[in-house]
């Protein structure tokens, strides 16, 4: 520790140089930082939130509808506790161009199965008695600039009314992320009765889309589930149940493999970067051979002066990385960037140890060879050369 | 005039020939520019191979009848009655056997992919007869069409490859409805290879449809016809419905894809390319610190500052072209004709696409890389040429 000053001085010999490096460092590991909160968002860890529940959908497709009268039978079906359902309305909002999911959900049981939408209760009971109501996410709100109160008329193809007029909700109103997920929720979501909907329909009336139960039990969900699909095999409408996170990752995974190209391209990243550092000791310690052997006449042991130039190449590389990680993280907790496309975007606390673990080992690497080189110098050699 | 380029020419091609010294840091910042060439052609190289796929799908000559209001197939239905308004609007081209329209239904059904074995969406359409004469750029490759009235499926060449057992001959088995192979088609790699047909006849009561289909695909007299054919549907009191231009339609589809891929790759190549300036710069100090006594040199027998800097640069720009190329050329021989899928946001089923290095691109590639050249050689030519020439000749 008492070589820092040393150290220091021995970075700053090159102010331009070492500050470019520096610079590019903070570049590589911020681009680092961004690539991981990309491979989050296409793959969806465990949740404390979904631990609990099952995904129930037609086993040929999740556009398939099925009976309503199921929801009795999984009620009783035993190792569930709560049954909810919903349907994916498909409506448009004014401009086709205006995407954003709408479902028409079971009111009574929606949410106390995702306690992670938290819906103020006075507007909740309001909603609960308005057939027409709507409850919407927060994001979606402002997006739209809507307020509680506000009518909102929707046309749908797929579900047209018989008389052809609009579908017109109120919203009653609005949620929010739970705190224990912020920033990992979808907030652009709407939610209006099913009765109403089912009632005023005229395509698959008495037909839902997917059922989400919760188990007793989160650690027999796997008996659970093939339980229910048994239960249902050979019927005319067959089910295939599986737990909320593989739903999820197998949406996911349908998109690609974007971990794989999101590792392919963080290891060139970091592997360019890499070359940079290393290049910049490389040169840095080829200038300073004088010094060196200066160093060691005065007593400094060849492992000694290994260990200085270890310690300036790590501090080279740590002290920008962990500035570009740091920077990152506070961009990334502003929010998805592409407004509500990714289905999460944050940082999780392991890609930030990660990155810094990478720098450390950056550093080490670029380092490595020159401190061979340094500590192997013969006194008289390098007193001698004219560099 | 002329003698000032002289001069610029003969400090450059002297800079230019002292490069092999400097061997071990050009060979870094050629690296490091060839990494981001890389990884931007790369991304968008995948963009691009999805729009093509997207774009290729579209036949100026062939139009879809949407209802109104909707902007893709599976948000919108129609009835049997006003399919058949729709076939007898002027404008669509009329074979033997009646207009060249096919009303079509798409549904997604869920198969264990080849690579992963997971399962993925797989779009079937339901066609009539009329939908292989309609698009020109379907072709049988294997096998026959399949029969009316029958539970027989032919598949999309690409569709074959992405998912596990769609061979000619076998049969697949969803939702308790056997399904028989009897055929191959390839379309010129539009989307439509990514897709299994039926009997939209057959796939109605299967998939509890009715008589109700998605929309209606027509082959157009002409390109020009489309007016008279959407014309002509507006003002029919019978239907509402909306025409939109075949190639219109699947270049919208892949927008919100296309964006963000594009957004991504983009994002990532500019900070790529930043950290590989830095370093360019980096190589550019150290190779004017090492030829500081040959610049001062130089200034002293009266070179002016100007062609100092452009030497700089041009050697910076030499180091930017061979990264630029080589990054180009790795790029194209790893990733051109790639082949792979992703989900199609709007049908929600997987769609195969190969990366697409067009020369365009390869093109951008080096202009970013040249860029790079000249943000990486300014300062330091500008160091170099302001260099106090007493003490640059003094320097050891």
């Amino acid at each position: 520790m008492r070589f820092l000053p040393l150290v220091w001085h021995s970075l700053m010999r090159r102010k331009v140089r070492t500050i470019f490096t520096a610079l590019s460092i903070v570049v590589a590991l911020v681009l680092f930082a961004g690539l991981m909160a990309i491979r989050t968002a296409f793959a969806r860890g465990v949740d404390l939130f979904g631990a609990d529940r099952l995904v129930v959908t037609h086993s040929v497709s999740l556009q398939q509808p099925l009976p309503l009268a199921y929801r009795t039978r999984l009620a009783t079906t035993p190792g569930i506790r709560e049954v909810t359902h919903r349907v994916w309305f498909r409506g448009i909002y004014q401009d086709p161009a205006n995407r954003f999911p709408q479902l028409a959900v079971d009111s009574d049981t929606w949410f106390a199965m995702y306690p992670e939408w938290v819906v103020p209760s006075d507007q909740l009971t309001t909603w609960q008695a308005d057939r027409t109501g709507a409850i919407v996410g927060r994001a979606l709100m402002d997006r739209f600039g809507w307020k509680v109160g506000d009518r909102i008329p929707m046309q749908s193809a797929l579900y047209a009314k018989p008389d052809g007029s609009a579908w017109e909700f109120t919203i009653d109103g609005v949620y929010d992320i739970a705190k224990e997920r912020a920033g990992r929720g979808q907030a652009n979501l709407f939610f209006f009765h099913y009765g109403y909907f089912n009632q005023a329909r005229t395509l698959d009336r008495d037909f839902t889309e997917v059922y989400t139960v919760r188990v007793a039990d989160p650690t027999r969900a796997v008996e659970v589930a093939e339980r229910i699909d048994a239960q249902f095999a050979n019927s005319p409408f067959e089910t295939t149940t599986s737990t909320e996170n593989a739903f999820l990752q197998s949406l996911a995974d349908q998109v690609g493999d974007v971990g794989a190209i999101v590792i392919a391209i963080a290891a060139t990243v970091i592997f360019t970067v890499l070359l940079v550092c290393g290049n910049m000791m490389a040169q840095s310690i080829r200038e300073r051979t004088g010094q060196i052997a200066v160093l060691k006449t005065l007593g400094f042991t060849d492992a000694r002066v290994l260990g200085l130039v270890l310690l300036e190449s790590s501090l080279l590389a740590v002290i920008p990385g962990a500035a570009g990680l740091g920077g990152a993280w506070l961009v990334i907790q502003q929010g998805d960037p592409t407004g509500g496309l990714l289905p999460a975007f944050y940082l999780p606390t392991r890609d930030l140890v990660l990155g810094g673990l990478l720098s450390g080992a950056l550093g080490l690497a670029a380092g490595v060879l020159p401190a061979w080189q340094a500590s192997r110098l013969q006194i008289v050699d390098a007193l001698r050369r004219q560099d | 005039m002329q003698q000032s380029l002289v001069l610029i020419l003969a400090i450059t091609s002297v800079n230019l020939r002292s490069m092999p010294q400097r061997l071990g840091s050009s060979a870094v910042a050629v690296i490091g520019i060839a990494g981001v060439v890389i990884v931007f052609v790369a991304v968008l190289s995948m963009a691009q191979g999805f729009r093509t796929v997207m774009a290729s799908t579209g036949d100026p000559r062939t139009a879809i009848a949407l209802r109104a209001g909707t902007s893709s197939e599976t948000s919108s239905i129609l009835s049997r009655e006003a399919v058949q308004v729709i076939k007898d609007a002027p404008g669509i081209l009329r074979g033997p056997e009646g207009p060249l329209a096919s009303g079509e239904l798409l549904v997604v059904v869920r198969h264990a992919k080849t690579s992963t074995g997971k399962t993925a969406n797989l779009a079937m359409r339901g066609v009539e007869r009329a939908a292989f004469d309609l698009r020109d750029e379907v072709r049988i490759v294997e096998g026959r069409r399949f029969e009316t009235g029958r539970a027989e499926i032919m598949v999309g060449r690409a569709a074959a490859r992405q998912f596990r057992g769609l061979e000619v001959g076998r049969s697949v088995r969803w939702g308790g409805n056997d399904w028989h192979i009897v055929g191959m088609f390839e379309a010129e790699g539009a989307l439509a290879e990514s897709e299994v047909w039926s009997d939209v006849d057959v796939l109605q009561p299967i998939y509890r449809r009715g008589n109700l289909v998605n929309a209606v695909h027509v082959r157009l007299e002409s390109p020009g016809s489309i007016g008279v054919f959407r014309e002509a549907l507006a003002a029919d009191p019978r239907v509402d419905v909306t025409v939109v231009g075949t190639a219109d339609y699947y270049a919208q589809q892949s927008v919100t894809l296309t964006r963000l891929i594009s957004t991504v790759g983009v994002g990532i190549a500019v900070l790529m390319g930043i950290g590989a300036t830095f370093g360019a710069v980096n190589t550019m100090y150290s190779a004017v610190a090492s030829r500081t006594r040959e610049i001062a040199t130089l200034r002293a027998l009266g070179f002016g500052a100007v062609p100092v800097v452009i030497s700089v640069l041009a050697e910076s720009a030499m180091l930017a072209l061979v990264g630029g190329i080589l990054g180009g050329a790795a790029a194209w021989l790893i990733f051109d004709g790639y082949q792979t899928s992703t989900l199609n946001f709007q049908s929600f089923s997987q769609v195969a696409f190969a990366f697409a290095v067009t020369p365009s691109l390869l093109f951008q590639g080096l202009l970013g890389a040249l860029l790079m050249a000249i943000a990486g050689g300014l300062l330091p030519g500008w160091r170099a040429a302001r260099l106090p020439i007493v003490t640059a000749l003094r320097d050891v």
